[in-house]
């Protein structure tokens, strides 16, 4: 339901913004069960038998397959498209041993290395990213 | 009677709290960020508030998707550290102030805030590392705490006037309440930070300085901040900002700055922090 478009919906002014998924309520319902998934990584036992066999582990929730995989796979931008959200994902880099920051720099494609060092930097300048326009620019 | 003796704005980022908790504070990445919060530290030591309200956010910790409120104020006696996936916080239990809490819900409903009252709650690092920075690491806080949770979570969070106006609000509860209690508003979160998506390790120090400018002032440029602003300009994850605007909002409409901080990064995120009292 959640992940059939809705007709004649307008343009969300939030969609412009480059390499950004923002959690709003389409993606809410459409992620319901990743999101539950993770919820449930606050337990440590519950850590403990997601890592002794994860396929299994993920059947308990009502995943469909491209959420499944995006898990399976540590796809963590791709959880964000299917409606996970960072917070909630975060949980599952935390399973995995994972910082925030290192979770962070998977999504970016950097190494963690060339991350950590673009944030002691400054951080990511906002110039040429403000909009997908500039991003295409850039890369086009 | 109650009175609100001061208001302070600080960011809340998780690894701050690890490097507290795994004894890194004398590395030099983080005396840069912890040196910045001594000043804090005196600052409450002088002041010796009776209770503090915290606003902060909570981060799918005591709340899943399954329940989402857009103000939630904890009224329970205790809110117990939670664990987020690496192992609770080894910091105290946060006790909490029941009465005067449930006084400002009552107070703050009938002045149409319909927020959600929360009697049992597990805080995470966005209650606890602002009060790790305040306080240090002792055996107990020194003070009760009331936790307001502001959802910035699921999209859209409450608009930053919305914020301001809860603040004022709470201005009037805590003026209301017949004990003559100290008390210090919080607002956390931020400042300049994306973690998410191929965008993370945005930063803006020009937006930052800017909004912390106009809290120092009369906040009419801060309030009125869209959400969409805030995203493009300061990452997905600076809307956290909007916290902040609750602390100001129950300030005084002229306040006087005594302290301000700003240092990147803190992992992913620009560290902001200010100090402000209301103008004698």
């Amino acid at each position: 339901m959640a992940e059939k478009a809705i007709p004649n919906t307008p343009q969300k002014e939030y969609a412009d913004i480059p390499g950004t998924f923002v959690f709003d309520a389409d993606r809410s319902a459409q992620g319901y069960a990743i999101n539950a998934f993770c919820m449930t990584l606050l337990k440590a036992e519950n850590r403990e038998k997601f890592k002794a066999d994860e396929a299994a582990y993920l059947k308990q929730f009502n995943m469909n397959e491209e959420q499944t995989e995006s898990i399976l796979k540590r796809q963590w931008n791709r959880m964000l498209e299917l409606g996970g959200n960072i917070y909630f994902t975060a949980k599952l880099g935390a399973t995995d041993g994972l910082s925030f920051q290192q979770v962070a720099a998977k999504m970016t494609g950097m190494t963690q290395e060339g991350y950590a060092e673009m944030m002691l930097k400054g951080g990511r300048s906002v110039e040429g990213n403000r909009s997908k326009a500039e991003w295409e620019k850039k890369n086009g | 009677m109650a009175k609100l003796v001061g208001g302070i704005c600080c960011s809340h980022v998780p690894a701050i709290g690890a490097a507290l908790d795994l004894g890194k504070t004398q590395e030099p990445y983080w005396t840069r960020v912890f040196s910045g919060f001594e000043k804090s530290k005196e600052w409450f030591r002088q002041m010796k508030p009776d209770v503090c309200i915290v606003v902060f956010n909570d981060h799918a910790t005591a709340f899943s998707m399954d329940i989402v409120p857009t103000f939630a104020l904890g009224c329970a006696a205790e809110f117990p550290p939670a664990d987020e996936g690496w192992g609770p916080r080894p910091v105290p239990v946060v006790k909490g102030h029941p009465q005067l809490a449930a006084h400002i819900a009552q107070s703050v409903i009938n002045d149409e805030f319909d927020l959600t009252v929360v009697n049992k709650m597990e805080v995470d690092h966005g209650l606890t590392v602002p009060l790790s920075l305040m306080f240090g690491q002792p055996e107990e806080w020194p003070c009760p705490v009331i936790p307001l949770a502001v959802n910035v979570v699921l999209f859209p969070p409450p608009s930053g006037k919305r914020c301001f106006d809860l603040g004022k609000a709470i201005r009037k509860a805590i003026e209301s309440y017949p004990e003559d209690l100290r008390v210090v508003i919080f607002g956390t979160g931020g400042m300049s930070h994306q973690i998410s998506g191929p965008r993370a390790g945005l930063i803006n120090s020009e937006f930052d300085k800017a909004f912390l400018d106009s809290l120092a002032g009369d906040a009419s440029y801060a309030k009125d901040i869209k959400h969409v602003t805030y995203m493009r300009e300061a990452g997905a994850e600076g809307i956290e900002m909007v916290m902040w605007l609750v602390a100001r909002g129950a300030m005084d409409a002229k306040v006087e700055e005594k302290y301000r901080f700003y240092t990147v990064p803190a992992s992913n995120t620009a560290v902001g922090h200010i100090i402000l009292e209301n103008a004698a």
